[in-house]
């Protein structure tokens, strides 16, 4: 169908319409034709900086949450060549951090993870571990920050300007050397809240934004991506089976339970 | 020792025993065995790298510190950290969560040792052919044994499975609670075969228990000396494995202390460490270092209790108590009596919380008022374990000591590899393979657990000496980097 308002892409051999002005992954996502991403997300404007969502238009190379939907469009996406350059995109991430799945608490949560385990990345590539130092800022009382699992998205940074309109996060130095950084001195000196939608499990991909004393309320099982590929919701056009969110827990009333303490003699009282 | 010493001979690696560690045997010019020395010679320095993490981490952290039993460490920290946040008792389907996975943990690693470590040594005897002497051959002449063997492990795998998650490295223990009950279909999925799980157990038992019988006298003088024991027992003096209160009584069964709350463990024990070994040497400060030392594990713990709260188990406790005429068994090889005796108290333990409604609730975490310690401590299959923990205002930990059952044990199995090594090695003219499996069988029957007994790298000595060409000593130098925290 082609009219004033829509036009018909060709994306992998297959017809799909698109509304004219839409970028490709809008109109795929609509279509049910998933394109893998990890810095683009629902309700941010995309920046297309991941380029994990790479696809062949017209046999050039573009980032699909960035670019426009034109007429006579042929869309190469799930094919070897593409699909290798999301591969080495995301295992050079891995490689970039410290991404210790095992004792993450956003594994199988993970974005990250889920794309490696949908583009069948199951061992290390060939890169070396640039194993960075970086501390965790702990400061914030609801709220820890631990780069060392960030994957520079900036989801958090258009999440907080654009949505939450506070710009607690910004990107700061140049190449090998960009991070992240907040606008104050430590994350407790910034208006960060943990109701922030900066702050919600939708914004942060990955284990990097970390939202305290929720850490591992989902069992095994339970996870987002522990029963379901990453895109599959989009494929299928159905809800994810599990909840990204699990938290109840119940308050006690602290006279019930004293503290324990001990004394200048160290004995128990 | 040195200038004693004329031959060393070197075990490495041990074998059947989970991790890595070696025995020294240091014999003098008349061959005869002047000291053996049980060396761990892997370190993990995970009381260093948790500093600076989470406290929710923690217990999926530290964990990884096995694979055999991570269950102990991911409950021992859970602990831990109820006590940071709070909770001094957990609900009641948190509680009996936790308790089922504990008792499959310890169901399945004694089982392990049991059956793929050690029946080799009992089944084949120690002289027998080191070929011969591994779970392959126990597969092909005892299939039936094996089988079981193996099934029972599944068994309790299957419940860490089902409790936390995963059969490895599960996340369910949170601080406050748990993230899961049992469903009604891992229910019935495990009441299926837990009447078979206790009758193997039972027969298991019997066999490490009558092995035990007919080689009295093997028995009775292999590595058997005196020693203290130590255990959590519950506040009536039954065996608890989960939690309890600390109970030491001397060789002789008279008590040293009973009923410490384990969080002042700091006033009771201390450590000491040796420059030889990455292993510290724990000991009770009231006995000092040199009278001090004392073994836990399955021996102890049968030594310690007063009863066992199971019917079959029980009976067995109290065959067991009879057979060391009611004083503590100080024998080496009646771990393996001791250790199945516990495998049939958890299938029962097992069985009894299954029928539990209280595994399907849904109170599942609770929260109170943060503290900045925790201490918690557990009977882990191999041990008493100890974690402590300090986690500072932004729930980041500062501080975290871990005294594994291997450790407390330290001791007692440098004893046994001298006591068997002087006994079987010293003044032969020849040292064979069989001889040095004597060794190996008595460090094997304390089930040690290298990997996780180790600690980090920033406090151990590091000694460098130099040698001149006739081979004398002519400078040393020793240094010790950050040193340990001491005690209040």
């Amino acid at each position: 169908m082609s009219d004033k308002d829509h036009l018909t892409l060709n994306i992998d051999g297959q017809k799909i319409t698109a509304k004219r002005g839409q970028t490709l992954m809008q109109a795929c996502d609509a279509a049910g034709v998933y394109i893998p991403r990890l810095c683009d997300s629902e309700g941010l404007e995309p920046q297309g900086s991941c380029r994990v969502c790479s696809v062949k238009l017209n046999g050039r190379v573009v980032a699909a949450c960035t670019q426009p939907v034109v007429a006579n469009a042929h869309i190469e996406s799930e094919t070897e060549e593409i699909n290798r350059y999301r591969k080495d995109l995301v295992s050079m991430l891995f490689h970039e951090g410290n991404h210790l799945c095992p004792i993450c608490e956003a594994s199988g949560r993970c974005e990250l993870q889920a794309m490696a385990y949908r583009l069948g990345i199951s061992q290390a590539a060939p890169h070396p571990y640039l194993e960075p130092v970086r501390p965790v800022d702990a400061s914030h009382p609801d709220i820890a920050l631990d780069n060392n699992r960030c994957i520079l998205c900036g989801r958090c940074i258009r999440a907080s300007r654009d949505v939450d309109g506070k710009h607690v996060f910004e990107y700061i130095g140049r190449g090998i050397h960009k991070r992240i950084g907040v606008n104050a001195d430590c994350l407790a000196e910034t208006d960060a809240s943990i109701d922030d939608h900066a702050m919600s499990l939708e914004v942060c991909p990955v284990g990097c934004i970390i939202r305290k004393r929720e850490g591992f309320f989902a069992p095994v099982g339970e996870r987002l991506y522990d029963t379901e590929v990453i895109g599959r919701d989009i494929e299928t056009q159905q809800p994810h089976h599990h909840s990204l969110h699990k938290i109840e827990v119940k308050q006690i009333d602290p006279a019930d339970f004293p503290p324990f303490n001990k004394d200048d003699n160290g004995d128990t009282v | 020792m040195k200038n004693q010493t004329d031959r060393i001979i070197e075990i490495a690696p041990l074998t059947r025993v989970e991790g890595h560690g070696k025995v020294t045997v240091h014999l003098n010019e008349d061959n005869e065995v002047v000291e053996a020395r049980l060396h761990i010679v892997e370190f993990r320095g995970f009381e260093r790298f948790i500093q600076g993490r989470m406290l929710w981490e923690v217990p999926v952290i530290v964990q990884r510190l096995c694979g055999i039993c991570p269950v102990s460490h991911h409950l021992a920290a859970a602990k831990a950290m109820d006590m940071v946040v709070g909770v001094d008792q957990l609900t009641p389907t948190a509680e009996k969560m936790r308790r089922l996975m504990h008792y499959g943990q310890i169901m399945q690693s004694n089982v392990l040792h049991f059956f793929h470590l050690s029946s080799p040594d009992l089944l084949f005897g120690f002289d027998a052919p080191a070929k011969k002497r591994d779970i392959f051959n126990i597969i092909r002449e005892f299939p039936e044994l094996a089988r079981q063997g193996v099934l029972m492990r599944k068994y309790g795998q299957e419940i860490i499975q089902y409790t936390s998650g995963k059969k490895i490295h599960g996340n369910s223990a949170i601080p406050g609670g748990v993230n899961k009950n049992l469903s009604l279909a891992e229910r019935d999925a495990l009441l299926k075969d837990i009447d078979q799980m206790i009758l193997w157990s039972e027969q298991a038992l019997e066999l490490a228990r009558d092995y035990t019988l007919e080689h009295a006298s093997l028995v009775d003088s292999f590595a058997n000396f005196d020693s203290n024991h130590m255990s959590l027992v519950r506040t009536d003096g039954a065996l608890d494995l989960y939690h309890g209160n600390l109970r030491a009584i001397d060789s002789h069964g008279n008590i040293i202390f009973d009923q410490v709350d384990y969080r002042d463990f700091d006033s009771i024990i201390q450590e000491e460490v040796k420059p030889w070994s990455y292993m510290k040497f724990p000991f009770i400060k009231s006995r000092g270092n040199v009278d001090g030392w004392y073994r836990v594990g399955p021996l102890a713990r049968m030594n310690t209790a007063s009863f066992i709260d199971t019917p079959l188990a029980n009976q067995h406790h109290a065959d067991f108590r009879r057979f060391s005429q009611h004083k503590p068994a100080n024998m080496t090889l009646a771990y393996h009596w001791a250790r199945m005796i516990e495998v049939l108290h958890c299938t029962e333990k097992i069985k009894e919380l299954l029928l539990d409604p209280d595994l399907h609730g849904s109170d599942l975490r609770l929260t109170g008022q943060r503290r900045e310690e925790g201490i918690a401590m557990l009977e882990a299959p191999r041990g008493s374990l100890l974690h402590h923990y300090k986690v500072d205002e932004n729930d980041q930990v500062t501080y975290c000591n871990l005294i594994v059952s291997t450790t407390h044990n330290n001791t007692a199995m440098n004893r046994a590899v001298t006591d068997v090594a002087k006994k079987y090695l010293s003044g032969q003219r020849k040292i064979t393979e069989p001889m040095l499996n004597h060794v190996e069988v008595a460090v094997r029957a304390y089930d040690p657990c290298l990997s996780c007994a180790t600690h980090a790298l920033g406090q151990m000595p590091l000694v460098i000496e130099l040698f001149d060409a006739e081979n004398r000593l002519i400078d040393s130098a020793s240094q010790y980097a950050t040193p340990e925290p001491t005690a209040p």
